[in-house]
């Protein structure tokens, strides 16, 4: 139930930011997410943001599967 | 079980679309070239075979990005005719007009008739207007029937479909559809998705050429390539295997398809082939397509497998197997 | 996982698959509560990985097949008035009531719009003054904050022809609810990771403190699922149950707190029906007293005809884990998805769809 997609911010006009994903751009509320700022990445449900993406923790995700990869027992 | 009215999803290509063939066409017209059910009808006649299709255009919005209903027109039946290997000549257009329709559109819709019929190398010959009362039909509805010769040597069929053969598509797929779509639900689309119309008779004869024993060649228009390689496993009783890292999309309609909740292999195509062949011609198969304008992006996508028989399957990209179903319906965007 | 190529990401997958396969060593029994995640788990294939004695399955997790009958009767009913408009999410089309469905309707001439946004129905009630539009606001947290801002929003604008025909639900108490029913057997849970974008974490927390039932929060990517299931399979190997959050880069431990201020605004918890499980306390949403005049109910009178459940359904058990699809005596032979009896078949990512459409379990190669 909650068909989301990460994308850009890049653009914003008062509770109205444009999202770009490959290209394709939609306008989308910030009401439920108004400090998001240009240029940063955002899920988008709905027509709303509904969450700053993390790019820390999206690394860090992106990381540790890269990692996975080596090893034959995993051990957190 | 067939409803009792006729619904949307009749005309949508998939499961539908195919009850309805089923059940209500070839009770009634049975005979060996129709039952067939492929894109067209191999003919005997003396010196020869022809090959002879038909279809109808009713798509809304009239003009596109990439195209309008009357290049759909004229490359969608040149298209089903080349299917059958034959290389098309000669095509009817048949219109049903209402009352009121500008004559300027009309004027555009048939010059890029005109044109796409050049371009495909065919003549239309003959053909029928007919104009009905405001509110009858929804603007204009075009039918285009085609003829075409197959050159000896060449058999199209599903009977020639054999495990182990390569399944190749000529570029990437979704373009039409969300063209069409355009810019439904806010999204702004980048110039680069156009509709994928264009004639392929010159790049099937390319291929007949380099390769004169190639068993299939479908166009998966509605209902997308995953429909048609159901129909494709369902008609020569065998199984397909996909992968789906090797499937061409462009990343904007990839996009569009996130947003909205579309699957990109059950959305149509107009400027697609899907060729299927013995391994051993793989290279000049692929040679041959990406030295071709529609072919550029040309990719082998799949396998056929002995079983199971009437399944189409697909590894996907974590090395998981998912089955392909045929479409039930058209796709709605969803949240869910 | 668009940054890692086609060999790492099946590379990890082996990895992550080996040491799920080497840490169960008993049947365990996951359940998604998530539409969206039994969707994905079908398309990337999962289950086909997965070792046989770790078994996935979907609870009710798809907010179209929870909607019980009288619900779509209703906004049915409303679809049938000439002077109201229904915009809907496209999910909600061919989900069936008593005797019909919003596809049929439609077909049938009713003005019914399908909307991707909510806030599309504005637009709707502003070109159209003279008709009254109805929105039907289904889904879980992650949707539910977006029906109350274009609510909020609608009020900004001053409109007076805009409405919304509520069936939100939410999740943790279906969680309690499935839990307390001795019937139910899940070992873990994998948590939605959208809907917790939204609440966060602790509202999850009753799942160790009074369940001891582990739980993880995972995202949508096929390895975030091979993920959170791996932990799931560890916490369970250790005896620990635990609630992690294997989704960071969406999912803060606090969740979305405008949006949630922005849904106590409009909305309100209230008692909800649950296709196939009943009532469940506290498990869905009205519409608050300040907001009253947006209630289709309150302020549409509309005949609804008399609810008929279908004999022989037994969506109930599919949504609770309890049975498989294919145990259902309707299930690809009265029930399909193009003549659904129940909503398991209708929606895209209802379990008795997903099974339909992508294979029971493991297809043979």
């Amino acid at each position: 139930m909650c068909l989301a997609v990460p994308a850009k911010i890049v653009d914003k006009q008062d509770m109205l930011a444009t999202i770009e994903l490959s290209g394709v751009t939609r306008q989308v509320s910030l009401m439920l997410l108004p400090e998001a700022e240009p240029g940063e990445w955002v899920l988008v449900h709905a027509g709303f943001a509904i969450q700053v993406i993390d790019e820390d923790e999206a690394q860090k995700t992106l990381d540790l599967f890269r990692e996975l990869e080596q090893y034959e027992e995993l051990d957190r | 079980m067939m409803s009792e009215t006729i619904q949307l999803a009749h005309g949508s290509g998939g499961k539908l679309s195919h009850d309805l063939v089923q059940q209500i066409m070839l009770p009634a017209f049975s005979n060996p070239a129709l039952n067939l059910l492929h894109d067209g009808a191999q003919l005997p006649v003396s010196g020869g075979r022809i090959a002879f299709s038909t279809d109808s255009f009713v798509v809304k919005p009239r003009f596109f990005p990439g195209g309008d209903i009357g290049k759909l027109a004229v490359c969608g039946t040149v298209n089903d005719v080349a299917m059958n290997g034959a290389i098309p000549l000669y095509l009817s257009a048949g219109f049903i007009l209402e009352e009121g329709f500008p004559v300027d559109e009309l004027r555009q819709i048939v010059a890029s008739m005109g044109q796409a019929a050049i371009e495909a190398g065919v003549t239309i010959v003959t053909g029928d207007t007919k104009v009905v009362e405001k509110g009858a039909v929804d603007g204009i509805y075009i039918n285009t029937s085609g003829l075409g010769f197959i050159p000896e040597g060449v058999t199209i069929s599903p009977c020639r479909i054999k495990p182990g053969q390569d399944i190749f598509i000529n570029g990437y797929i979704g373009d039409h559809s969300i063209a069409v779509m355009g810019e439904r639900h806010g999204l702004t689309l980048p110039a680069t998705v156009l509709s994928d119309c264009a004639p392929l008779a010159g790049l099937v004869k390319e291929l007949l050429t380099a390769v004169p024993d190639i068993a299939l060649l479908r166009d998966p228009t509605r209902g997308g390539v995953a429909t048609t390689l159901n129909e494709i496993a369902g008609q020569a009783k065998v199984g397909i295997r996909m992968d789906e890292t090797a499937i061409p999309i462009r990343p904007e309609v990839q996009a569009v398809c996130d947003i909205l909740g579309f699957d990109p292999l059950y959305l149509a195509n107009e400027g697609k082939v899907i060729v299927i062949a013995e391994p051993c011609h793989r290279e000049k198969i692929l040679e041959t397509m990406r030295s071709h304008q529609y072919g550029v992006h040309a990719r082998l996508i799949g396998t056929v497998v002995a079983q199971p028989a009437g399944q189409v399957g697909l590894q996907t990209a974590i090395g998981g197997m998912r089955l392909l179903d045929m479409l039930a319906g058209d796709q709605l965007p969803r949240i869910c | 996982m668009k940054n890692l190529t086609v060999e790492e990401v099946r590379q990890s997958a082996r990895s992550l698959t080996n040491e799920i396969s080497r840490l169960a060593n008993r049947p365990i029994r996951i359940m998604e509560v998530c539409g969206t995640h039994t969707v994905a788990i079908f398309k990337a294939g999962i289950r086909q990985l997965l070792p046989e004695q770790v078994e996935l399955v979907s609870g009710p997790g798809c907010p179209v097949c929870v909607t019980p009958n009288d619900y779509l009767d209703t906004a049915i009913a409303y679809s049938r008035k000439q002077d109201v408009i229904i915009t809907t999410f496209g999910d909600m089309l061919k989900v069936p009531g008593s005797t019909s469905t919003l596809l049929l309707e439609k077909a049938q001439g009713a003005d019914i719009r399908i909307v991707y946004s909510p806030l599309e129905s504005l637009a709707v009630a502003t070109n159209n003054p003279d008709k009254k539009v109805v929105f039907l606001a289904v889904g879980f947290e992650t949707t539910a904050p977006t029906a109350a801002a274009t609510v909020l929003a609608a009020e900004q604008a001053g409109l007076e022809n805009f409405f919304v025909l509520t069936s939100h639900k939410l999740v943790p108490p279906a969680l309690k609810a499935l839990l307390d029913d001795r019937t139910t057997k899940v070992d873990g849970f994998l948590l939605p990771g959208h809907v917790s974008a939204v609440i966060g974490e602790q509202p999850y927390q009753f799942l160790i403190d009074e369940y001891h039932t582990p739980a993880v929060i995972g995202g949508f990517e096929a390895l975030d699922i091979l993920q959170a299931v791996y932990r799931l399979v560890k916490q369970l190997d250790e005896g620990k149950p635990q609630l992690e959050n294997h989704y960071r880069r969406v999912v803060r431990a606090a969740g979305n707190s405008t949006a949630r201020a922005v849904l106590e605004k409009v909305y309100c918890p209230a008692d909800s029906n649950w296709r196939g499980i009943g009532v469940i306390p506290y498990s869905g949403l009205a519409v608050n007293t300040d907001y009253r005049h947006f209630d289709a109910l309150v302020n549409l009178p509309v005949e609804v005809e008399r609810l008929q459940e279908h004999k022989g359904c037994r969506c109930g058990e599919v949504l609770r884990g309890m049975i498989k699809p294919g145990e259902c005596a309707l299930f690809s032979k009265l029930c399909t998805p193009e003549h659904p009896v129940g909503a398991c078949m209708v929606s895209v990512e209802g379990t008795c769809a997903a099974w339909f459409k992508y294979g029971a379990g493991r297809w043979q190669l």
